[in-house]
């Protein structure tokens, strides 16, 4: 029986996985050749997919991307014995896209069956939570901490500390919560994991609720995501049966319990505050802090709320040790960061890298340049809320603080790339609009000051009062900036005032600053 | 647009089954429009009712969500991308050939009512955008020759 790979991850199905699938089932089974079809996640080179692997005894051999109506002549080549044939591709791992990366958190995904708790455990799942079962909570917590992550999900918060103070909380009753929301354009290393690898973000809840004491988990997912709750519920269920879930885990006398909750296609849901509202089954206004989540969380008891890469990634902390991880990256961004590559750009795709490689070697030697071939003209790192970089700051190194330093945030480790036809204006009167549409209401200046953005633009862009206007655009986000609750209003000036700054001319202006 | 009083039942089994579940409302309401197609609007009383609270708070919440919706929708739903990754690959000629061949705005659904059309910020499926859904499945990489060709195969379906 020969073993074929073909991913079940949303991107490849959205280019045809799913047909090729069905192709190969057909026609192996009309020549009488007998073939498994495992649907793995997706190695995350996705200019290749669908990419189609076989296992043959000198290892997997990829070809890729394949039609359905390439499947017939695939075979004739003898792609059962890893024959060659034009979209022949070798052994996925050897391409420096691949090869060169750091997988810690997205070791599994792309290698094994998602939802098959035996692939899990045969490539090292469930050792994270073997370890922590035999460890005191502080010092589950403490392995947390030395390992330097911060939170994933974008506001970069130190996990470890987070996990202590709930720790240290009282309450009979604790919760953790995984923040599954990514409503980011650019992003999909969370639906990457949910999709590829559910189990490891089962394990990784799984420790944080043994070491803080919490025995309910809830996945936050947002309803875009069918796929991942698909696989996610199918891996809770196995892990259930087996005894990794529900009461006296693997025999510990731990209990912990999850389930996935949809969301319901609000942004604003993925600012932790506004999760826990709306996972009480209210508007999801943002609340005020203090108290913190940490302390009086969801339906008032102490919560840990974490982002999905930063829960997947504790397991292989507590399998290899918090210095291992730690010995990853640079300054204090420590560990790997899910980096997605989107837009306009030749081979987008996941790269798992350690911290402090820069842009530029990202979008070039990896990303390969802009899929249209015309010059790249700005990067929108970290989401809707991020600023649009120029060349000039293409060498900045992926750190949390290097980006700090120019006015910009790696958030969640979204690229989008845009050539040289992307007019900057459009894009930033486009984020006040976003924040138009998103804002929670809760406050002024996010909820009319971004309507009175999109006219101001307008307005400038129009060449009326120009300078006048441009003042009051730099006024208005200041505004936002410094009398906004969340970050929805405080940081969509961040997209704003970088074009303005970056691409003046796009406003008809001419550049002043440099 | 269906009497309220043949989907009731409906309604009121899926109250029914949530009862113990704590924080209900939104896994209720999801649980009525993945079966009826939309939150009825007569249904709020019974959701209040059930959930104690006030007519004008689960109003608030349904209102509050940009993927509930209190109409029925046409056969197929169609969704486009509409935030930054997809613009980066043009997405805005995709949403004006879209709503020219359907012949309706966002928020409509065409007159024979094949296809309601609603903008999504972001499919996860950035990475071969722009993208859209129609129902449950993805599309990557649509150009609106891909939308036509989707389209009549829908239709048939
Ligand atoms: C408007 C807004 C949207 C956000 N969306 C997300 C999201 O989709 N996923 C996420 O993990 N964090 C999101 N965050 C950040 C969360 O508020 C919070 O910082 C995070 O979930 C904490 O987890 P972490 O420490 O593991 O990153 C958002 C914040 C804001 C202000
Ligand atoms: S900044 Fe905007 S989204 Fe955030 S709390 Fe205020 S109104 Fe709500
Ligand atoms: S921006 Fe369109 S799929 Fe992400």
């Amino acid at each position: 029986m020969t073993r074929l790979f073909i991913s079940r991850d949303s991107t490849a199905l959205s280019l045809g996985a799913e047909q090729v699938a069905d192709a190969f089932t057909q026609h192996t089974a009309d020549r009488g050749q007998s073939v498994e079809i495992v649907r793995n996640g997706s190695r995350g080179l996705f200019w290749l997919e669908p990419l189609v692997e076989v296992e043959t005894p000198q290892g997997r051999v990829a070809y890729g991307p394949v039609q359905e109506e390439d499947v017939a002549a695939l075979l004739d080549a003898g792609l059962l014995e890893g024959k060659p044939h034009p979209l022949y591709l070798g052994n996925i791992e050897e391409l420096p896209y691949f090869k060169n990366q750091n997988r810690l958190t997205f070791a599994r995904v792309g290698i094994t069956d998602p939802v098959s708790l035996g692939d899990y455990l045969a490539n090292d799942g469930y050792k994270g939570l073997k370890n922590a079962l035999a460890l005191q909570p502080a010092e589950i917590v403490k392995h947390v901490t030395d390992s330097g992550l911060r939170g994933r999900g974008g506001a970069a918060f130190p996990t470890g500390i987070k996990w202590n103070t709930v720790l240290n909380a009282s309450g009979e009753q604790k919760y953790i919560v995984c923040n599954a929301d990514e409503g980011d354009s650019g992003t999909f290393s969370d639906r990457m994991i949910m999709e590829g690898d559910p189990f490891v973000l089962i394990e990784g809840m799984t420790i944080a609720g043994i070491a803080v004491g919490a025995t309910q988990g809830y996945i936050y997912l947002r309803v875009e995501y069918p796929h991942a709750k698909i696989a996610l519920n199918q891996a809770i269920e196995a892990a259930y049966k087996n005894g990794y879930l529900g009461e006296n885990i693997q025999g510990s006398g731990k209990t912990f319990h999850l389930e996935v909750r949809s969301g319901a296609g609000a942004y604003v849901c993925g600012e932790e505050t506004s999760l826990l509202e709306s996972l009480e089954g209210k508007r999801g206004l943002v609340r005020f802090k203090p108290p913190l989540p940490a302390i009086v969380g969801l339906f008032g008891k102490p919560t840990i709320v974490n982002n999905v890469i930063s829960l997947a990634s504790v397991p292989i902390i507590l399998d290899k040790g918090g210095e291992f991880y730690k010995n990853y990256g640079m300054g204090r961004s420590r560990g790997t960061l899910p980096l997605q590559l989107a837009g306009n750009i030749k081979h987008p795709g996941l790269f798992e890298a350690a911290f402090g490689m820069t842009l530029r070697e990202l979008l070039y030697d990896y990303g390969g340049g802009s899929a249209s071939g015309r010059p790249i003209r700005a990067v929108q790192v970290g989401g809707p809320l991020g600023a649009y970089m120029p060349e000039s700051q293409f060498d900045t190194p992926l750190d949390y603080e290097a980006f700090a330093a120019i006015g910009a945030v790696l958030g969640h480790g979204g690229l989008v790339v845009h050539d040289d036809t992307t007019n900057l204006a459009d894009m930033a009167r486009y984020a006040m609009e976003f924040c138009v549409e998103e804002s929670c209401g809760k406050c002024t200046p996010c909820r009319i000051g971004s309507t009175r953005g999109v006219e101001v633009i307008d307005r400038i862009v129009a060449d009326v009062d120009k300078a006048k206007n441009t003042e009051l655009l730099r006024d208005l986000c200041d505004t936002m900036l410094c009398g906004s609750l969340c970050a929805m209003g405080g940081m969509t000036p961040y997209p704003v005032l970088s074009a303005l700054n970056h691409f003046p001319e796009d406003f008809g202006l001419h550049p002043t600053k440099a | 647009m269906q009497n309220y009083q043949t989907q009731q039942s409906t309604v009121l089994e899926i109250l029914d089954a949530h009862r113990t579940m704590p924080g209900s409302l939104l896994p209720i309401l999801h649980g009525i429009q993945d079966t009826l197609g939309y939150i009825p609007p007569a249904a709020v009383a019974d959701i209040a009712s059930s959930l104690n609270l006030s007519q004008a708070e689960v109003h608030g919440v349904i209102s509050f969500y940009h993927y509930f919706r209190d109409t029925p929708p046409g056969k197929h739903t169609v969704r486009i991308c509409r935030a930054e990754s997809c613009q980066s690959m043009n997405s805005k000629a995709l949403e004006n050939h879209a709503k020219q061949v359907l012949g309706i705005d966002y928020h409509e659904t065409t007159a024979d009512q094949t296809f309601s059309l609603e903008p999504v910020y972001c499919l996860g499926n950035c990475a071969c955008s722009p993208s859209i859904t129609i129902d449950d499945q993805v599309f990557g990489r649509v150009t609106p020759d891909k939308f036509d060709s989707l389209l009549a195969k829908f239709k048939g379906a």
